[in-house]
């Protein structure tokens, strides 16, 4: 054995406080252990909570438009079955409600576009004339179709149209507007369950990380490692693979989102015409991955404090 | 009997039991001042490593009191044991080695950990695998190093932070006579430049290659100090001589 000095070990090797963090950091979890299903996972719950965000929005326009359009709608149905009778009270309302103050614009719905209307439930045919079918108005007022509104032209029609029968357009949509609030009701709880199962399949894969890597924590713990160092060598491992698992996942939710646009706007549906979603709605899908991973990091960071706390 | 603010360690009537079993240590009294070389002996099952590990504060005792550099550690919040932990130096008696870390990084961990750059810790790294004869095996892992090897890398782990107190366990266990030599030379050497040296070993030969050197036996979880010179050291046995 050769007797060598001992190497000067001097203070010059600076004890700091400073984070241990990076590459170096993060070799101390290997990866291949702690990546696994969990990209997947991740990528697999972006995707979900995309498609099931971008319906939400998507219904949320739907509801949105259709309320800007009915809104100031009115419909004024000349009920009388005596077919002349029905045609002077028409042109009397028509002449009342173009004078009416209340009233921004109307059309007379043409016999024959109320006859392809009925088409599908009276069929075609000489007999259809026998049917009285009523006349009908379509009126865009200047204000919302509330009760006083509808009342005012209801009775201004009173006297020169008592068949007239004056209807809000929203009205008849009332159920189908609760049914989108429903859905999107449904599309909002489908966000929460799929962030809080991504939020669990992270917390357990953290927790299985944890038992692998057991032996290299406690080693790190005993020389002065913090349970905040610790933490963010999990964290930083998490947020690798939930960045990973979140792009794909984006990409997956969004070509599943273009692709039934595109088929509703194919069907002419409106529900999804040009895709059915606004700049903003995109970016709040954009930014559907970029909360997973928050939410990853978080959990991880949270799980391995407690089990850290645990530790002396 | 008074604390002083040189003491590095001092243990009062310490016991450690686990669980609900009788008591591994009992009534263990000490104090190790700054710049001391302490071997701990004892048969097997004395609670050597049970002392260490209260030591490098990987237990809290189940009772009495522990200060260590001034500071009551057993009341010590948990967040301030890494500030501690950071001051020692400890060599496992199986290692502890990082598996998928190469012996460059596990002796780098330490000095990482306590947030040194990469550009300071090369040098003195490479120095000190050099001097532990592992400059060739620097990329090794330890599962491809000899129990020797591996031991060589855990002594450079634990030393090459220039620890305030270096607890050792079997430090020689499992390397020639020359290297045990060679390692004793290291830890005498860092005991010079003040480092409080405490080293657990069965080999009595050891105990004669520091002449300076304190002994501490266990006993059935009792430390034997007949004289009381390990609880009330005499201001002689300091390495300063125990000047104020």
């Amino acid at each position: 054995m050769t007797e060598k000095r001992p190497p000067a070990l001097g203070r010059s090797v600076a004890r700091g406080f400073s984070p241990f963090g990076g590459e170096r950091a993060a070799a101390l979890v290997p990866h291949s252990r702690l990546a696994g299903p969990m990209p997947w996972v991740i990528a697999i719950m972006v995707a979900l909570t995309v498609i099931a965000a971008a319906g939400g929005l998507a219904l949320s326009n739907l509801a949105r438009e259709a309320r800007a359009e009915l809104s100031g709608g009115a419909t004024v149905q000349i009920v009388v079955a005596e077919p002349r009778e029905r045609e002077r009270q028409a042109q009397a309302a028509e002449r009342l409600l173009g004078e009416h103050p209340a009233v921004a614009g109307l059309r007379r719905v043409p016999e024959a576009e109320l006859d392809r209307l009925l088409e599908p439930w009276l069929g075609v045919g000489d007999d259809l004339g026998s049917v009285p079918i009523p006349a009908l108005i379509d009126v865009r007022l200047r204000g919302e179709a509330d009760r006083a509104t509808l009342t005012a032209v209801q009775q201004a029609l009173l006297e020169s149209a008592p068949g007239a029968r004056v209807d809000a357009q929203s009205g008849w949509l009332g159920p189908v507007f609760s049914a989108i609030a429903a859905l999107q009701w449904l599309a909002l709880a489908l966000v929460v369950v799929l962030a809080a199962t991504s939020a669990a399949a992270v917390w357990l894969a953290a927790r299985t990380a944890l038992g692998t890597n057991r032996e290299t924590i406690e080693i790190v713990h005993l020389l002065g490692g913090t349970d905040s160092q610790i933490a963010g060598i999990f964290q930083r491992s998490v947020g690798f693979d939930a960045t990973l698992g979140g792009a794909v996942g984006l990409a997956l939710g969004l070509a599943a989102v273009l692709t039934l646009g595109q088929r509703f706007a194919a069907l002419g549906a409106g529900l999804m015409a040009g895709t059915g979603l606004d700049r903003l709605d995109w970016i709040m899908l954009a930014l559907v991955p970029l909360a997973a991973v928050a939410i990853a990091m978080l959990t991880a960071r949270w799980t391995v404090l407690s089990a850290l706390r645990k530790m002396l | 009997m008074s604390a002083t603010d040189d003491e590095v360690v001092r243990f009062d009537n310490v016991g450690l039991r686990y669980g609900a079993d009788r008591e591994v240590l009992n009534n263990i009294s000490f104090t190790l001042f700054p710049g001391s070389f302490y071997f701990l002996t004892g048969a097997s099952g004395a609670g050597k490593t049970s002392l260490l590990r209260l030591l490098y504060l990987d237990e809290r005792p189940s009772r009495g009191a522990i200060r260590m550099f001034g500071t009551d550690v057993i009341t010590l919040p948990r967040k301030r044991l890494p500030e501690f932990r950071r001051k020692l130096g400890v060599v496992f008696q199986d290692f502890r080695l990082v598996p998928h870390l190469s012996a460059f990084d596990n002796v780098a961990l330490p000095l990482r950990v306590s947030g040194v750059r990469e550009a300071d810790l090369v040098k003195p790294v490479n120095d000190m695998l050099d001097w532990v004869g592992l400059a060739h095996r620097k990329d090794a892992r330890p599962a491809t190093l000899s129990g020797g090897e591996q031991q060589r890398v855990a002594i450079a782990r634990a030393v090459i932070g220039r620890p305030d107190m270096l607890v050792a366990d079997e430090p020689t266990g499992n390397v020639d006579p020359d290297m045990a030599l060679k390692l004793l030379r290291l830890f005498e050497a860092l005991n010079r430049l003040g480092t409080t040296v405490v080293v657990a070993t069965h080999d009595v030969h050891l105990l004669r290659k520091v002449p300076d050197s304190l002994i501490m036996r266990l006993d059935k979880g009792q430390l034997a100090d007949p004289t009381g010179a390990l609880r009330y050291p005499p201001r002689a046995a300091r390495r300063d001589g125990g000047k104020p």
